[in-house]
């Protein structure tokens, strides 16, 4: 029979316990709905950079000439795994560094493989790894504090810089993207070279353009690429809270669940002991009289 | 004519507008109603436009992209600054 003062005390545990995860849930859900809106937000700008993107080069014979397009033997990759700063969110970060680590092995094996790790888990886990980082500090790990465009913007340089200088000849973004509060899929997606987009239907419209086409492809090439890299970590952002919303669900679930099986046990000892006292008492008094 | 200004954080202005002057990356240029179709890009500088009501507003951009198209405007900003 379990003790009743042990009981007792891990039900009181187990009750704070409960409270700081369904707590927690709670916090989640809110900066979710805000990292949710973030990303509402951009699709607008997103859209319309790649209708306008995809106006101009329809019209062109070919996209050639930007240095972000260009196709090399692949030799040296670089990996940018995006995972959160913070724990307690489920198989959210083990998820990207599982995908890494099938790229690294399955896909790129034998490859010259470097890692721009984002985010303090994969910062962790990539340092231990004996693979070369692009930056080892965890600069990257302050963007989650802010996420804003003008502060992620020049990592995005950083890694199209790097590309240009044929220091890497292929560039992978591994994230986990949002697609609703309980579901994340883990997705491997090239950010560089610059993949372009078939486009049959050659626009009727014909557009001025303000200086020359080709000014405004190598413009809008280097921004749309920026705004990729931007939304890889808005939709990782609001899939990190999603992940921890239905992981802290799930954990205070659980401590209902463990909760009730306590008090169960608890009650039973409390009758038993109950039990117990009441014999003694019967049994003395029957003792007395004889 | 109808007016977005959009940047990547939000958006930022939506409406119907007279006049709209942007600073284009050669030099600021004026639309007005039945533009022909353009695409320009944007330098740093200031965007002023004049509402319906003949309400004049400023803002400064730091680089971008317009497009004009059957007499919607949309000018994609980088930031406002």
């Amino acid at each position: 029979m379990p003790n009743l003062k042990e009981v007792r005390n891990r039900i009181t545990s187990v009750n704070s316990t409960s409270q700081i995860t369904s707590a927690m849930k709670m916090v989640s859900a809110a900066k979710l709905r805000r990292a949710q809106d973030a990303i509402t937000q951009l699709r607008p700008y997103a859209s319309k950079l790649k209708d306008v993107l995809e106006n101009v080069t329809a019209t062109m014979e070919s996209s050639s000439g930007s240095i972000y397009a260009e196709k090399r033997a692949e030799n040296n990759i670089l990996i940018v795994p995006i995972t959160s700063n913070r724990g307690l969110c489920g198989a959210f970060n083990a998820n990207v560094i599982k995908l890494t680590n099938r790229l690294i092995r399955e896909d790129y094996s034998g490859k010259n493989i470097s890692i721009f790790p984002v985010g303090k888990k994969a910062n962790d886990f990539f340092k231990k790894s004996n693979l070369t980082l692009f930056k080892e500090n965890g600069e990257a790990n302050i963007l989650f504090d802010k996420l804003t465009f003008e502060n992620v913007a020049p990592f995005a340089e950083e890694v199209m810089a790097a590309f240009a200088n044929k220091q890497f000849d292929k560039v992978v973004l591994v994230y986990n993207r949002f697609k609703n509060a309980a579901v994340q899929l883990p997705t491997a997606e090239q950010l560089l070279p610059v993949e372009q987009a078939e486009n049959t239907d050659v626009s009727s419209t014909e557009y001025i353009y303000e200086p020359n086409k080709e000014f405004i492809v190598n413009e809008l090439i280097p921004k749309s690429l920026k705004i990729q890299f931007y939304k890889a970590l808005l939709d990782s952002h609001a899939a990190e809270h999603g992940a921890r919303m239905t992981a802290m669900h799930k954990a205070t679930d659980n401590a209902k669940e463990l909760l009730r099986t306590l008090r169960i046990s608890y009650n039973k000892a409390r009758q038993a002991a109950i039990t117990n006292e009441i014999l003694e008492i019967v049994g003395g008094a029957n003792a007395l009289k004889g | 004519m109808y007016l977005e200004i959009i940047t990547p954080d939000k958006i930022v202005y939506e409406g119907e507008v007279e006049y709209v002057q942007l600073p284009g990356s050669e030099g600021s240029f004026g639309i007005l109603k039945n533009h022909a179709p353009i695409i320009a890009s944007l330098g740093k500088g200031e965007l002023n436009f004049t509402d319906i009501k003949n309400q004049k507003q400023t803002m400064n951009i730091n680089g971008g992209v317009v497009e004009v198209l059957n007499n919607k405007i949309s000018v994609l900003a980088e930031q406002i600054l």
